[in-house]
């Protein structure tokens, strides 16, 4: 049996009996500032789940401490089934990396790297942490581009590219891992309004695809139409949470009401 | 001025410049294996690791190269335990004196320059090579180091320069390199003023081709930055570029 093959029966069999992910009363302080104060979650395999809040309310440090950007001072993580000890200080490196590698990541500013080619972005982390022959990854990478739409642009250097296309390479970079978990990290906020819409269109063929994501995001109208469900975050704890349209409909939490009322021009478009 | 007195020159120093070279490209190899790994113990954040890095980089940039090069020279031989050790069959010949004074120093100049392009190279391009599961090696080899050489490639082109005049100090320890070949010249002729005319334009010579390479370099390396593909009138361009290097068709920075 080879190594993917053993890796496929490993998720097959963990996930009928486990969630694909499984945080247990996560914390992060800077200092002596309290960011995250405890914050949980579970999410079955093919979950979309958007996360919102105003802006120091943790959402984003909370999925930064998911995969290590941020070291957590205290909490569990499962993933598929697997612990990862989350006490700083506790995980080893090797630990936290191949954490990351089941984890992918993308960034707001989409972190592109300037000096490489579209393909060589994409195939960079596939040949030289997960062993792909160049051949198999570029095939990978076509494949990805095919997907994002931008299968012509392979040679293009990032700073040719707009941040719509940028943000669309950034996704198909993180999906060459084959990550069993994507984190957006408010991946439209960097972008021109009129580019907004070809990004969301790649993440929200995603989520019809059946993928687990966590999705941290402005874009209200945009989370209620693909999110299974909604987590809001104050002052690093989870508010309020449930179905988008529980959520949306009828906020239980004055301040989530607060929240979606400052946000309704955003609602609507 | 004699003219035809600085052409006659000219191919007796010709000779000595190969000693000129050699210092300098030895000085520039070894100063560069010693400089990459001190740059990233210097641009590392542990004080452990980058504090000694910093001292040594102080000691190098804060003292003459002149003295240094005498303290290696004169001092080592003052000691006996060097003379009676194996080190002294190095230690004796002025051209290794020369040539561990000049790459110490050289290595103490590039690992600043190198740290500064370490430490410019953006914070989200190691973040997303961290995101990815790349190990510490991986990105450094792969992210950190192709971006920082490039962010550090003017101010290392500088300095090569700069450690090609410096090695004509090698001719106060009795090495024959161009200067020295020079000042015996100017001892035979009595003729200083077009003798070292002679030497400071081949001086002149080496930094124009040095310059060239590194602007070369400089712009094949800064492709990703160029909107426009070469057109003609290259060599034109690329010898403007040397006398005023920037990138062609590039965003202004």
């Amino acid at each position: 049996m080879t190594i993917q093959q053993s890796v496929g029966v490993f998720r097959a069999t963990a996930d009928d009996v486990q969630p694909a992910l499984r945080v247990i009363e996560l914390k992060k302080q800077f200092g002596p500032v309290e960011v995250l104060r405890g914050v949980s979650l579970t999410a079955r395999r093919g979950d979309v789940i958007s996360i919102l809040g105003s802006s120091g309310s943790g959402k984003s440090t909370f999925l930064r401490c998911l995969n290590f950007l941020e070291a957590p001072t205290d909490g569990e993580v499962w993933v598929s089934g697997r612990h990862v000890r989350m006490r700083e200080g506790v995980a080893g490196q090797r630990e936290i990396n191949a954490l990351r590698a089941r984890l992918g990541m993308v960034f707001q500013t989409f972190n592109l790297w300037s000096h490489k080619t579209v393909l060589d972005n994409i195939i960079e982390a596939p040949v030289h942490v997960l062993g792909l022959s160049r051949g198999e990854a570029i095939e990978r990478a076509e494949a990805l581009l095919v997907k994002v739409g931008l299968a012509d642009r392979r040679n293009a250097y990032p700073s040719h590219l707009s941040g719509g296309q940028q943000q669309r390479i950034a996704i198909a970079r993180t999906l060459a891992m084959e990550p069993e978990i994507l984190l957006f990290d408010e991946p439209t906020s960097a972008l021109d309004p009129e580019l907004v819409g070809e990004v969301l269109k790649v993440i929200r063929a995603l989520a019809e695809e059946g993928r687990t994501m966590l999705v941290v995001t402005h874009e209200l109208g945009f989370a209620r139409q693909v999110s299974d469900r909604i987590m809001f975050l104050h002052q690093g704890q989870v508010e309020e949470e449930g179905s988008p349209d529980t959520v949306f409909e009828d906020p239980s939490s004055p301040r989530l009401r607060q929240f979606l009322a400052s946000h309704v021009g955003a609602l609507r478009s | 001025m004699n003219l035809s007195l600085i052409l006659d020159v000219l191919p007796l120093l010709a000779d000595s410049m190969v000693l000129t070279a050699k210092l300098t490209i030895a000085s520039i190899i070894l100063g560069a294996f010693i400089a990459l790994p001190l740059s990233l113990m210097r641009a590392s954040l542990t004080a452990f690791l980058s504090f000694p890095v910093l001292a040594y980089t102080f000691v190098f940039r804060g003292t003459p190269l002149l003295i240094q090069l005498f303290l290696v020279y004169y001092g080592a031989s003052q000691m006996d335990w060097i003379r009676s050790s194996a080190a002294w069959f190095i230690l004796r010949e002025p051209f290794w004196c020369a040539l561990i004074a000049f790459s110490l120093n050289h290595a103490a100049y590039t690992t600043e320059i190198l740290r500064g392009g370490i430490r410019a190279v953006p914070f989200g391009d190691v973040e997303a090579a961290k995101a990815l599961g790349m190990s510490y090696a991986l990105r450094t080899r792969r992210v950190v180091l192709p971006a920082a050489i490039r962010l550090a490639l003017p101010a290392y082109a500088n300095e090569v320069v700069l450690m090609l005049k410096a090695s004509s100090l090698a001719s106060t320890i009795t090495l024959m390199e161009l200067t020295g070949t020079a000042r015996k010249i100017v001892a035979q002729t009595f003729s200083p003023y077009e003798v070292f005319i002679s030497a400071a334009v081949i001086y002149l010579g080496i930094t124009l081709v040095i310059s060239y390479a590194f602007a070369h370099l400089e712009r094949h390396l800064a492709k990703h930055q160029q909107r426009n593909a070469q057109t003609g009138m290259f060599w034109f361009a690329e010898m403007i570029a040397t006398l005023r290097p920037r990138l062609r068709g590039s965003v202004s920075r």
